[in-house]
């Protein structure tokens, strides 16, 4: 369907004031292209698809690191072992994925163009709070398709641009499968290995971390994760997949080279040669 | 044969319809669009930095604007809704000047045999390429009127003398700066009268080639003092 259906004229919803959203203007104009009305009329059946593994994200005196494994599985199998999660949301904020993957990658895709949209028509951006209430609304939208094994866990973090001096720009929200949204402290994690990464940040973190220790942070972070559960991935030296890291300050969002998490990589598994387990965290005398 | 009373020929309804729409567009103050080294240069004679005459549409694609603003926002929300419908249906880079050049050119030549007064607008879609060559400026007219334009663009009240100016001086290959200079005292001294433009006066914007993905930025007045004294 083309936007000039109608003999030269534009369909009215185009010519509709006052809607900033994209979501709410492909809900009056293209339903189908919404991902969440992709299956509509298969409730009751469970699919069975690729999903994506564990996301970690750490705040630090600048900003938020966040980083996600590679590898995605359906059942026992690998089904993808170089997948990307961790992506650009917009200039300020970055969204990592863990859930079914061909819906998430679709809800990333239009949440980039939900906050561009707003962006463009408005003039000017969204708060960091208004980018994760809209991604909110988004994973809402999904929970039919949850129901049905679908779901879809997002981590969404940024820099407030609005942070007071004292308090710290970076931020991190989590989700739940029925869109409520949770403003997380110092750290966060999701997926299948989030619990074990969680239990690796909780003994690492340092509220003075810099940029440097927090990715470090985040590798060792996956790195427990791949080792205790099965769906997250770790760094793959033979074919060279490491993880992929983005960090977002005051100075925008930023990707990690390949290069850059290739060498922070290369120390955490020299380290592990000698100690499998990680850094040892000191505590505390016991007699 | 006996006319029927009150009979307008077409001839005549388009002519008053075009003579309607051009006096409109001729009120306003005048957007020059340009394209220099590194991409495509926006420069409108707009003291309101709320109100634009010139905005993002997509990735490489811009929209300048002179005449009636209600009409021509319309116009540039429903651009914008068109290029991310698209762009997220497709591709990115399946989004082009000339696909949103068309739409609007069949919109407006719609508009202006249909309704019941023109709009009173002039618009510019500019697309900006991997190297110069590449670089679009689409010129629309209120009647639906395409043209590919080469080098500059001028819209509104001062169009003729703007063009006349920037002919005599405007090359391939112009730095931003110099190009900027140019550009502005064209925009203030077409006519004749000496006038001199500050930078919280003007709406300035490129869309430079050298930006990764979205290639379009507004200058501050800052910037833009920095640029006009550089």
């Amino acid at each position: 369907m083309d936007a000039l259906a109608d003999g030269g004229k534009l369909p009215g919803a185009f010519f509709a004031p006052a809607s900033s959203s994209f979501a709410d203007f492909l809900a009056s104009y293209r339903p189908d292209l919404l991902p969440s009305r992709r299956f509509e009329g298969l409730q009751g059946m469970t699919i069975d698809a690729p999903h994506g593994t564990t996301i970690v994200a750490v705040t630090h005196s600048s900003g938020v690191v966040m980083a996600g494994d590679r590898r995605a599985t359906m059942g026992n199998v690998i089904a993808q072992r170089d997948m990307e999660k961790v992506f650009q949301a917009d200039e300020y904020s970055c969204v990592g994925i863990a859930g079914s993957a061909g819906i998430a990658i679709e809800l990333v895709r239009l949440f980039q163009v939900q906050l561009e949209h707003y962006e463009k028509i408005e003039g000017t951006t969204l708060s960091l709070d208004g980018k994760a209430n809209q991604l909110s609304l988004l994973i809402r939208g999904n929970l039919a398709m949850a129901m049905q094994g679908l779901a879809v866990v997002p981590l969404f973090a940024g820099y407030d641009l609005d942070a007071d001096n004292g308090d710290r720009g970076g931020r991190i929200f989590s989700y739940d499968v029925t869109g409520g949204r949770y403003e997380e402290h110092s750290f966060h994690s999701v997926g299948s290995g989030s619990v074990f990464a969680r239990g690796a940040l909780k003994k690492l973190y340092r509220d003075d971390f810099a940029e440097q220790d927090a990715v470090l942070a985040c590798i060792h972070a996956l790195y427990d994760a791949a080792d205790d559960d099965s769906a997250t991935g770790g760094p793959d030296l033979t074919r060279r997949i490491f993880p992929v890291v983005t960090s977002v300050t005051a100075d925008g969002f930023r990707k990690l080279t390949e290069d850059e998490v290739a060498q922070v990589t290369q120390r955490v598994v020299d380290e592990r040669m000698t100690s499998p387990g990680g850094p040892i965290a000191p505590m505390g005398g016991a007699s | 044969m006996s006319m029927p009373f009150g009979y307008v020929s077409p001839e005549q309804v388009m002519k008053d319809r075009a003579d309607y729409a051009r006096k409109g567009i001729a009120r306003g103050r005048s957007v020059l669009v340009t394209t220099y080294t590194d991409g495509i240069l926006f420069v409108a004679e707009n003291p309101s930095s709320a109100l634009h005459k010139v905005s993002e549409i997509y990735d490489c694609i811009a929209f300048a604007a002179v005449g009636k603003y209600n009409e021509f926002e319309n116009l540039r929300q429903a651009g914008v809704r068109i290029a991310d419908v698209r762009g997220y249906q497709y591709d990115r880079s399946d989004v082009t000047g000339r696909m949103l050049a068309n739409t609007y050119a069949q919109v407006l030549g719609t508009i202006f045999t249909t309704e019941s007064k023109p709009y009173e607008v002039e618009i510019t879609v500019a697309e900006v390429g991997e190297t110069s060559a590449g670089d679009q400026l689409y010129r629309l007219t209120y009647d639906g009127s395409v043209a590919d334009e080469q080098g500059f663009v001028a819209m509104g009240g001062n169009a003729d003398a703007i063009s006349t100016k920037m002919q005599q001086g405007h090359h391939d290959g112009m730095p931003l700066a110099e190009c900027l200079r140019f550009a502005v005292d064209a925009l203030a001294n077409a006519d004749g009268e000496q006038r001199s433009l500050a930078a919280a006066q003007l709406e300035v914007a490129v869309l430079d080639r050298t930006r990764p993905r979205r290639k379009f930025r507004r200058f501050t007045d800052n910037q833009l003092e920095q640029l006009l004294s550089s």
